[in-house]
């Protein structure tokens, strides 16, 4: 079978970026460890960041992978902050997690 | 002269103010001779005003000097107005002028008491809402110097209030006053309900023009004669009269005598057109419990032994005289007795306050006696006083105590039967005070052999300062009798004076068998106060026949107890039931809306569980069903 | 090659073995940006997310000692797994309906970044650097003011008190 004539069209890539989104929800909800917890956030990121791409490609646009630029310098600074903040946590009890963080419960 | 009027309360009023914020460094007596000198200046201002409404044509005495709007609210407006017309110039004059004496006759009696400011503080105020209270031009102003004479009586009668029997009676003058204010307080909303104004001028014109309807005259009228009940001490509600002797003696001759007590009276004859467009049972019920009111009053004062509570029941006669004049129709006879009753009323009470003065605070009559010796001043006047409200002319009291029984025979004989028996027993128990007091032997002697610690104690004469005051109100129980004389339609100066004030309601007896047979009645009425006289004089004096004091009668017909025992037993009951109802179902249901508030958010806490996870699950709820009602919108 | 990394993220107990499973994903991701003519951005994701940034999650795991495995059978929030599951499937889902709902405009595959006037193989910078430093060079500065703003505040919220004890790990 010729693979070349399957060709991937946009919504190919925009529905793997939707389940990938979904997928990333998913682990922020179910994983404790606040690393991990992370690292799923990281994965929605990306999501997103296919998506931008696949339509900037679709439409012809520049703008849509200047964005992915930007988001991707965000994405860096949110985890240089956000590791520094569970590195300020984490080093009272290495074995917290997200649950412990319950100080609002009303 | 007339735009000046202002001034008539505002006189009294600044005296209040200054007192209240400089009475103690005042001190006596200057607190004292200020507030006289409001007072006077009140007068000679009214007095003023007098003349230049008598420089106007009669129709045309009717002027409102507007002092500033009160209450722009919706469809109800009502100005801080004053009116200036015959009956409420009447009105303040002898408010001011018999105010001015009492208040000077006060600076003596008040003499070294620690409350001497304060004291002259609530007179003044006084002042100030009874002329607020016949000043005003609509229902609201008049309600505002009700209220304000009300709440001045409950200062003034417990002014002693380290005496728990004064205490108590303030309270009780408060509580029953209260319950005429209901009464005037329903009568005044009706009357904004029917005729959208509470001015005078308003509401009279509707009643004239015919616009009032009858049915709501007859309620309007019905209510205003319970507060008139109230506050004007008639039969179901004249409970805190007698009571309201704890206070000092210039606060009875003032409020209980000249002023306070004849607001019902005044209100009636204010609103004398309504009166006239109601059903005229209405007239008959307040003929009848005016004359009811005067003969059980009488009948109380007989057997009295306190000086100041004979002349209390008197008090309380004499307004049910004035009732029966106005449920007869004769508002300018109300009027007249009222005027011709200040003076000679506040003339006895100074004049007893006098003798309690020279007695060194006793009051009980049956240690007294034979004190026209030793205070002869105080005694003359006292007789003036005496024949003046026997009904003896040529004093005042006869002429008005006349004029009343001659319209109450031509409106109803019965009625006229009962006013002559209380005539009788009005000379009857006044003179029994002069004698008691003033002729006989000396009964005060064993009193001043076991207080013979204190020094002096015999009797003496007041100081002129005290005097003064009396000596000028014999003049005017002499002369009062010169407003309205009824020998012809030209001597009637007072029925002139207050035409176009009581056309309307005035009843007109010409014609009838009393108008034309009036010097007869007159010679019945001078029978009857001789006939008393003389009863009193046998019995009391020449002791001829033994005095009759029915403990039944000292008792006040057992009303006063009863009433008491009632309100605190079952009345007690009853009232304790509401308050519980009070509590029980509308806090009930007050904190009961706070405590559902309560307990919902109690419920509704759980959700906020503190973890993160859980609060990020219900945000992407949130995001998805948001995005779903977006697809099926076709947004997206 | 994505999902299994995505899944394998979300589903490994062991924190280091969850960040190589990004590292799989983020891979893939940069393969599909150059399928998409998007060079310069593959190249960019790999060398800064999955070169730095996962780099950075693996120093942070191996420095303070969280690489126990979490322990995924237990839940300790009631229905919160159910709910997770409700959301995750409800997002993707809407949006597929979404995409699926619009597929008409989407079909059409341009070829427009691929201009036939470019022969250069990095025509793909070029375009971008153009669109970054013309249009949008504000944004630019601004995000490099980010950059040192989000260093300086990490470094500042992380240090160690003066005085406070340092414990050394393993």
């Amino acid at each position: 079978m010729n693979l070349a004539v399957i060709e991937p069209t946009t919504s190919w890539y925009l529905v793997l970026a939707a389940v990938l989104f979904g997928i990333g929800t998913v682990g922020v909800m179910v994983r404790r460890n606040p690393l991990v917890m992370f690292m799923c956030i990281e994965l929605m990121l990306n999501a997103v960041n296919l998506s931008f791409v696949a339509l900037s490609a679709s439409l012809s646009d520049i703008n849509g992978q200047t964005a992915v630029f930007f988001v991707l310098v965000v994405a860096a600074a949110e985890v240089v902050v956000g590791l520094g903040i569970i590195v300020s946590i984490m080093r009272r009890r290495s074995d917290a997690t997200a649950d412990d963080l319950s100080v609002l419960k009303g | 002269m007339l735009e000046n009027a202002w001034l008539i309360p505002a006189l009294p009023l600044a005296g209040f103010i200054i007192i209240f914020l400089f009475g103690r460094r005042l001190g006596e007596p200057r607190a004292g001779v200020l507030a006289t000198l409001m007072t006077a200046g009140s007068f000679v201002v009214t007095v003023g005003v007098f003349f230049a409404l008598l420089s106007r044509a009669s129709e045309d005495r009717h002027h409102v000097v507007t002092l500033f709007t009160w209450l722009p609210v919706g469809s109800l407006h009502i100005d801080m107005a004053i009116l200036i017309d015959p009956l409420s110039v009447t009105m303040a004059l002898f408010i001011t002028g018999i105010g001015a004496l009492i208040h000077l006759y006060a600076i003596g009696y008040m003499h070294g008491d620690p409350k001497f400011s304060k004291f002259f503080l609530y007179l003044n105020l006084f002042i100030f809402s009874m002329l607020m209270l016949v000043l005003g031009e609509n229902l609201l102003v008049t309600f505002l110097g009700w209220e304000g004479v009300g709440a001045c009586s409950y200062f003034l009668i417990s002014f002693w209030h380290t005496r728990d029997s004064a205490a108590t009676a303030g309270k009780k003058a408060f509580v029953t006053n209260r319950v005429g204010d209901w009464g005037v307080m329903i009568a005044m909303f009706m009357a904004f309900s029917a005729v959208g104004t509470l001015s005078y001028s308003g509401i009279n014109e509707a009643a004239e023009s015919g616009q009032l309807a009858a049915v709501t005259a007859t309620g309007i009228a019905l209510m205003l004669f319970i507060g008139a009940c109230g506050k004007s001490a008639q039969l179901p509600l004249y409970l805190w009269l007698p009571d309201a002797m704890e206070g000092p003696t210039p606060v009875s001759a003032l409020i209980h005598a000249a002023t306070m007590v004849t607001s019902g009276v005044f209100l009636m004859t204010r609103m004398n057109p309504v009166l006239h467009v109601s059903y005229h049972w209405v007239m008959t019920i307040i003929a009848v419990v005016g004359a009811a009111t005067a003969l059980f009053a009488a009948t109380v004062a007989v057997a009295q032994t306190d000086i100041k509570k004979v002349l209390a029941y008197s008090t309380v006669s004499q307004l049910g005289f004035m009732f029966l004049a106005i449920g007869s129709g004769a508002y300018v006879a109300a009027i007249f007795h009222m005027v011709t009753h200040a003076f000679f009323k506040a003339l006895l009470f100074l004049g007893s306050g006098a003798v309690i003065h020279g007695m060194h605070h006793q009051q009980d009559m049956r240690k007294m006696g034979a004190l026209r010796k030793v205070m002869p001043i105080t005694a003359m006047t006292f007789i003036v006083g005496w024949l003046a409200i026997a009904g003896v002319p040529p004093f005042a009291g006869f002429w008005s105590k006349d004029e009343i029984l001659l319209y109450v025979y031509a409106n109803n004989r019965g009625l006229y039967l009962v006013g002559v028996v209380t005539a009788l027993l009005t000379a009857y128990y006044m003179t029994r005070q002069v004698i008691m007091v003033f002729y006989g032997e000396a009964r005060w002697h064993d009193q001043s052999e076991e207080h013979g610690a204190h020094g002096d104690a015999t009797p003496h004469e007041s100081p002129w300062i005290m005097l003064a005051p009396l000596v000028v109100l014999s003049g005017l129980a002499i002369g009062g009798g010169l407003l309205q004389l009824p020998f012809s339609s030209k001597t009637h100066f007072l029925e002139h004076w207050l035409e176009p004030v009581i056309e309307s309601g005035e009843r007109n007896i010409d014609g009838t068998w009393a108008s034309d047979n009036k010097y007869l009645l007159l010679l019945v009425a001078v029978v009857i106060a001789c006939l008393g006289i003389a009863g009193a004089i046998a019995v009391y004096a020449k002791k001829k026949a033994p005095a009759l004091e029915p403990a039944i009668l000292a008792n006040g017909w057992m009303y006063d107890s009863s009433v008491s025992r009632f309100m605190g037993g079952p009345g007690r009951t009853a009232f304790s039931g509401v308050a519980r109802f009070d509590a029980g179902v509308v806090d009930g249901a007050v904190n009961g809306v706070a405590r559902v508030v309560g307990s919902t958010s109690n419920a509704l806490r759980k959700v906020q569980t503190g973890f993160v996870r859980f609060y990020a699950a219900i945000l992407g709820l949130g995001v998805v069903m948001l995005l779903a009602w977006f697809l099926l919108r076709g947004v997206l | 090659m994505v999902l299994v990394g995505a899944v394998g993220v979300i589903t490994r107990n062991n924190p280091v073995h969850a960040a190589l499973s990004l590292v799989l994903t983020l891979f893939g991701i940069a393969v599909l940006f150059v399928a998409n003519n998007a060079h310069f951005l593959a190249a960019v994701q790999v060398i800064v997310y999955a070169g730095a940034i996962v780099v950075l999650f693996l120093f942070v795991i191996m420095l303070l000692g969280v690489d126990q495995a979490e322990d995924l059978s237990t839940e300790p929030l009631t229905a919160q797994r159910p709910l997770a599951l409700v959301v995750g499937i409800g997002v993707a889902g809407v949006i597929i309906a979404a995409i699926v709902k619009s597929q008409d405009a989407l079909l059409v595959r341009g070829t427009g970044i691929n201009s036939a006037t470019l022969e250069d193989a990095d025509a793909n910078i070029r375009q971008l650097s153009r669109s970054i430093f013309s249009d949008y060079v504000f944004a630019f500065e601004v995000t490099s003011v980010l950059l040192l703003i989000a260093v300086v505040g990490t470094v500042v919220m992380s240090r160690r008190q003066r005085g406070q004890h340092v414990e050394e790990s393993a």
